[in-house]
């Protein structure tokens, strides 16, 4: 029974194993294929099934006026407007959030629970009615095609995603410990940065992967505010397809824009392995 | 420094939780407000705290406004019946918090904080993180913490009753000795709870609460003397004191085709509608008693609680030992009648066999 366990744990665990790394290595071996390679039948090994070379990852790096995609700024132009959208909008969520947690709002029949409904619900309508709007808004603060056009965009997107994760978790955070902390005397001010905040930071992790997952992989926002000026990565991955699909720098650049998001992934992995998260509070 | 209350009322929704609350608590003593779930006793420590605004009232403290200070610079302590602490703090930091707060220096924290652990017991636990604590453990650091603030205002908010039973009468005793010894004389103390035992062990002067309302206000022995109403005596005793419709006359008291010989202090009442109130312990088990039938019998630690009927009166009685019954069994019983109270029909103290309202 016990050894049957143990045989169907680590069958299933290499069972999933392949299901996850094989697309990075199919991903990985192909940047490095040529077009024969790719379409001269099914190849597996590098230097055995076929000669590797760094014709896709040049391509990437190379700029347009010798047949390359230069994607180094569109690159550090998506990491910057995900990062700073994603702080900004968690910042601004955190505070919302805890403001809809602790204190009643009510305007009308409006309160707390429809204004935190009101936020999430910006991210049920398809973003392609969101788009006109958008664009509109963009065009009239002279904002389209800039960084900080984008910025205000992907707030309006992300903060939402911050607000409704972290009301519910501000909700899981007893009540008492704020007025213990104001009781110990603390200012309301005191109480929420020096004991709500510490104690809300699994909460934190999470809001904040998410606004950087969705940053990130926005592509439809960054393709229609967006046009000379300034370029996001995925948009440019998309500018690579031509009438000979190519397949080994599409690979190279799929693996170039998932890695910040596999880097992330690693260090809240080693942070909540690390174990001082879970059971924070009761 | 006296606390002084006057007609604190706050009504959130379309129930009290305050009604007209007054009281005038003086330094150096203990305070227990005695009130059953939802009585308001957790809304009166924290309007007094700082915590609820009420909706009217004054509350004044050393002869200034309370209400016009913020929680945080009225220098209250408060420990709550969950075991509340900072998750993120180790036992030493929780304790230092208030301190730091003060922005004190490092090497008094140190002591202060090390006396308060000595107090609570729990030296060589300063390192441990709060969640490795036990629930007794965590309510001690709690205290530790309200304890390290010498603060002029100790509010407990039934700390004890999310313990088990061994570790609360333990915390008990200890909690006793601290108030006796360990508190300044400056202190106000308030500690609020639904258990009558923990009300006359700790001894202090009693406010009964429900349903937002002051109900009595006294020294624990003459709360449990003369409860001043039925209500009083309801919350005031557990098992609640039994309550008998009975008929006085002719020296007799009658209910359920049983006559009782009337005790002196009960003699003159003859009213209609008359309540007999006698605590379950001072019915007794006795072969030439009444009739009672079975209804229940439950085993609570040495004793047994017989739930008993005889017509449309339902009676519980303890028993200082273990006793196995079955339901429906017949037992007889007798009453210490001379123990007896007496309610007039609308609730108050007709008589007291301590003496109070007699005739």
């Amino acid at each position: 029974m016990n050894k049957l366990y143990i045989f169907l744990k680590y069958f299933f665990i290499v069972v999933w194993t392949v299901f996850v790394v094989a697309p990075f290595l199919w991903a990985l071996t192909t940047s490095f294929k040529d077009f024969q390679s790719v379409n001269g039948g099914v190849t597996y090994i590098p230097w055995v099934d076929f000669e590797p070379n760094l014709e896709g990852w040049k391509v990437l790096i190379k700029s347009p006026a010798k047949g390359g995609v230069d994607i180094i700024e569109p690159y550090f132009n998506s990491l910057f407007v995900t990062c700073t959208a994603s702080l900004i909008s968690i910042i601004l969520g955190t505070l919302s959030a805890y403001a809809l947690s602790r204190y009643t709002f009510k305007a009308g029949f409006v309160k707390n629970n429809d204004i935190t409904f009101f936020f999430i619900s910006q991210r049920i309508m398809p973003p392609i009615v969101l788009s006109i709007p958008f664009f509109l808004f963009l065009s009239s603060i002279n904002l389209l095609d800039s960084l900080t056009g984008l910025i205000v965009v992907y707030i309006v997107l992300l903060m939402p995603i911050a607000v409704w994760i972290m009301v519910d978790f501000f909700n899981k955070v007893p009540r008492e410990i704020d007025e213990t902390a104001l009781i110990d005397g603390c200012n309301p001010y005191q109480a929420f940065l020096k004991v709500v905040l510490p104690n809300s930071i699994p909460g934190l992790i999470v809001a904040g992967m998410f606004c950087i997952i969705f940053g990130w992989i926005d592509f439809f926002f960054a393709f229609i505010l967006t046009f000379t000026e300034v370029q996001l990565l995925p948009v440019k991955i998309v500018a690579l397809n031509s009438s000979v699909t190519p397949w080994w720098s599409l690979s190279a650049s799929a693996l170039v824009s998932v890695a910040p998001l596999i880097i992330v992934a690693f260090i809240v992995e080693r942070y909540l392995s690390k174990g001082n998260l879970s059971g924070a509070i009761k | 420094m006296d606390l002084v209350a006057n007609n604190l009322s706050y009504k959130p929704d379309d129930q009290y939780h305050l009604d007209e609350v007054s009281f005038n608590f003086k330094e150096g003593n203990l305070y227990t407000i005695l009130g059953r779930t939802l009585s308001g006793k957790t809304t009166l420590l924290k309007t007094i705290a700082g915590l609820l605004t009420p909706d009217s009232g004054e509350i004044e403290f050393d002869g200034k406004n309370f209400l016009k200070v913020p929680v945080w610079e009225r220098n209250v302590a408060m420990v709550y019946q969950q075991f509340i602490n900072y998750p993120h703090l180790n036992v030493f930091e929780n304790i230092a918090f208030p301190l730091k707060q003060r922005k004190i220096d490092q090497s008094i924290i140190n002591e202060k904080v090390m006396d308060a652990l000595k107090s609570v017991g729990l030296l060589g636990y300063e390192n441990r993180k709060i969640q490795e604590l036990s629930g007794g453990q965590q309510q001690r650091v709690s205290l530790a913490r309200s304890l390290v603030k010498n603060a002029k205002i100790l509010l407990l908010d039934e700390p004890l009753v999310n313990l088990d039973y061994k570790l609360r009468e333990q915390l008990r005793e200890e909690f006793k000795n601290l108030f006796s010894k360990g508190l300044a004389d400056e202190t106000i103390l308030i500690y609020s709870t639904t258990d009558p035992r923990e009300t006359m062990e700790l001894n202090g002067e009693v406010i009964v609460l429900d349903e937002g309302k002051v109900l009595q206000v006294g020294p624990a022995k003459e709360i449990f003397e003369n409860p001043n109403s039925l209500k009083v005596a309801e919350i005031s005793n557990d098992p609640p004191m039994n309550i008998i419709e009975a008929k006085i006359s002719d020296n007799q008291i009658r209910f359920e085709g049983i006559d009782v010989e009337a005790p002196q202090h009960l003699s003159k009442l003859t009213e209609d509608g008359l309540k007999i109130g006698l605590r379950s312990s001072d019915i007794e088990l006795n072969e030439n008693g009444y009739e009672f039938e079975v209804e229940l019998a439950e085993i609570s630690g040495s004793e047994t609680l017989l739930h008993l009927k005889r017509g449309d009166t339902k009676i519980i009685v303890s028993i200082e030992e273990v006793l196995n019954f079955k339901i429906h069994d017949k037992v007889k019983i007798n009453f210490k009648i001379d123990r007896a109270y007496a309610f007039h029909a609308d609730g108050k103290l007709a008589s007291s066999p301590f003496g109070g309202l007699n005739g």
